[in-house]
């Protein structure tokens, strides 16, 4: 059977915006739509929320069960009480690779160069891909946080810092989104599975699982200036769950560091990223 | 005569050391289909990434519509779509949900975008797909809503980069059959291709390309008469017969020959149209040649370029 089309005729397209509120609205709406195709995606593919979900039941056997038990905890404190608030800042840091996987996709299917080409808010792919991602992220945390209560982490110090502890979560996942957008964009697809083998060491060099005062005096000293280890370590005070930092000054003032960090990246990666999208062909 | 919707005029880019174009021209009037064509590396795709904004030229200038591509590139945006080498269209959601979610993506409320779907499908001959997830299309299919999600807000120029690589021939043909649509209903096209076929099939003008330059440009039935225009094809029944033939072409046709080793085929230029179909057959019967099939026929785009460059468009050097 031959394919024969009738005449299909141009139309009048729309005006670029000329007003704030107007590039405004359209800068939302791109984004809700570039982040309503992840939606879909988690919806059809149900293997990828099962693997949201398993990530962390395997983490707290492996981490909280296999090697927590070989853990001594100082004050007789349980191990899972001092692993979960790791647990929550390695998922988010592990988060950097889920943005740069979605980046590179996109560019390598032709997609970025197809968005660029249309009347479309510049920065709308890339608020949409947060969004996204900060809602994956939400769903990680918000289970892993159920897995912890099964077995036996809780919160100590009232719901209200719970919302704060979660709110410096995202903000770290924030930085983590443009670190991931400005890789995304510079790394070919075929080579993303480097950045894992990047990525996992760095969220252990931390005070994720263990204080770094236990570790060799360099290995700590890197460990405790970890943007990870910041987080970390102000959640667990947030929490009232048991943590022993140094004496230096990033270990004791880990709340400051917690937004400092983040803050810091952003400032680095966000415009590094928005020019580059801005110049790549 | 009005401004041509595509204008280029001393385009430069260079990539490291070497130009990917060096000093392009082009004119493209509304509403006509144009063909850049020319082997890998000629700088086809840099031509459509430039009038595309997707890059900025080292040096000229192009406009779409009157707008420069380098200064006015919003206002370009407003007027272009665009179909790259890759599919962009995702495999997860449906064809309809697709052409919805860039429908929204061009601005258009949820409504006008569910109820452009339907008319885009129903256009490009869709319909019956629209609920299917596209990881179950047809290439030829995936390459349509391609072209169909690029035209939603119906846009005055269309760019398409390679529209059929990797289609087959069934597929390609489908794939034809929307550009033609398009071009009858008035938008501009700019195409590039690799296939002799294609352009010879889509375009009004073809540029040939080669080295970042243009080396020849006009309709097709322009470019061949650029051979010599028209040529003889004499079969033989018998390879051993070749050289007989060939003998009696050069005398009878007059233009110069052509011999592919082992085909049992003889092409000849021709001078005089008019006598050469009978003066051929007469000399061939008179020397006891037994000749197949003798026909007249075009030069073709592939005997254009090779004439042109020295190269066949694979970029092989003729023998």
């Amino acid at each position: 059977m031959s394919l024969t089309l009738p005449p299909i005729t141009p139309a009048p397209m729309p005006r670029a915006p000329r007003s704030i509120v107007q590039r405004l609205r359209w800068l939302i709406s791109d984004s809700w739509n570039v982040a309503s195709r992840d939606l879909i995606h988690w919806i059809r593919q149900p293997v990828r929320l099962f693997s949201s979900v398993m990530y962390p039941v395997v983490s707290i056997l492996i981490f909280g069960y296999v090697f927590g038990n070989a853990v001594m905890v100082v004050g007789g404190w349980n191990y899972r009480e001092f692993l979960m608030p790791g647990l929550f800042g390695q998922s988010i840091v592990l988060g950097v690779g889920v943005t740069l996987v979605a980046i590179a996709e996109d560019t390598n299917r032709g997609v970025n160069n197809r968005f660029r080409t249309m009347p479309m808010s510049r920065a709308g792919y890339l608020a949409g891909r947060s969004i996204a991602d900060l809602m994956n992220s939400t769903l990680d945390i918000v289970v892993l946080m159920l897995c912890g209560v099964a077995v036996g982490w809780t919160w100590h110090l009232g719901f209200g810092n719970v919302l704060i502890a979660f709110g410096l979560l995202m903000l770290l996942r924030v930085a983590m989104i443009w670190l991931g957008i400005y890789l995304g964009l510079i790394i070919k697809p075929e080579n993303t599975s480097v950045v894992w083998t990047v990525l996992l060491p760095l969220t252990m060099f931390s005070d994720t699982f263990v204080s770094p005062q236990m570790m060799p005096a360099w290995l700590g000293t890197i460990s405790e200036w970890n943007p990870l280890s910041a987080t970390v370590g102000a959640i667990r005070e947030l929490f009232g769950n048991p943590g022993w930092p140094g004496d230096s000054w990033v270990s004791t003032h880990p709340m400051v560091m917690a937004v400092a960090w983040p803050l810091a990246i952003i400032a680095v990666f966000w415009p590094l990223s928005v020019r580059r999208y801005r110049s790549m062909s | 005569m009005s401004s041509p919707v595509l204008f280029a005029e001393g385009l430069r880019k260079r990539f490291g050391g070497y130009y990917a174009l060096d000093g392009f021209d082009l004119s493209v009037p509304a509403g006509t289909v144009c063909g850049l064509l020319g082997p890998n590396g000629a700088g086809k795709t840099t031509v459509l990434r430039i009038l595309s904004t997707l890059m900025r030229p080292d040096g000229g200038r192009a406009t779409v519509n009157g707008f420069d591509v380098a200064r006015q590139a919003a206002e370009v945006r407003n007027h272009i779509g665009m179909i790259g080498q890759q599919s962009t269209v995702d495999d997860i959601l449906t064809g309809r949900e697709n052409l919805a979610l860039w429908g929204r993506l061009y601005h258009l409320s949820a409504a006008n975008a569910r109820r452009r779907a339907d008319e885009l499908l129903e256009q490009f001959g869709l319909t019956a797909a629209g609920s299917k997830q596209v990881k179950h299309y047809s290439g030829g299919m995936r390459r349509r809503l391609d072209l169909a999600s690029s035209f939603i807000t119906a846009p005055s120029v269309m760019f398409l980069d390679e529209p059929t690589a990797g289609l087959d021939p069934r597929n390609r043909i489908e794939m034809w059959s929307a550009v033609r649509a398009l071009a009858l209903g008035g938008t501009t096209v700019l195409l590039t291709t690799q296939l002799l076929d294609e352009a010879d099939q889509l375009a009004d003008q073809i540029v040939l390309m080669d080295g970042g330059r243009e080396i020849a440009s006009g309709t097709p039935d322009e470019l061949k008469a650029r051979t010599g225009g028209d040529w003889i094809d004499v079969t033989v029944r018998d390879l051993a017969e070749i050289p007989a033939a060939a003998g009696v072409m050069a005398r009878t046709a007059g233009g110069r020959l052509q011999t592919t080793p082992g085909e049992n085929r003889v092409s000849a230029a021709v001078t005089n149209r008019q006598h050469a179909l009978t003066d051929v057959t007469r000399a061939l019967h008179a020397a006891g040649i037994d000749a197949e099939d003798v026909t007249l026929r075009r030069a073709t785009l592939d005997e254009v370029f090779l004439l042109l460059t020295g190269q066949d468009l694979e970029g092989e050097e003729a023998s």
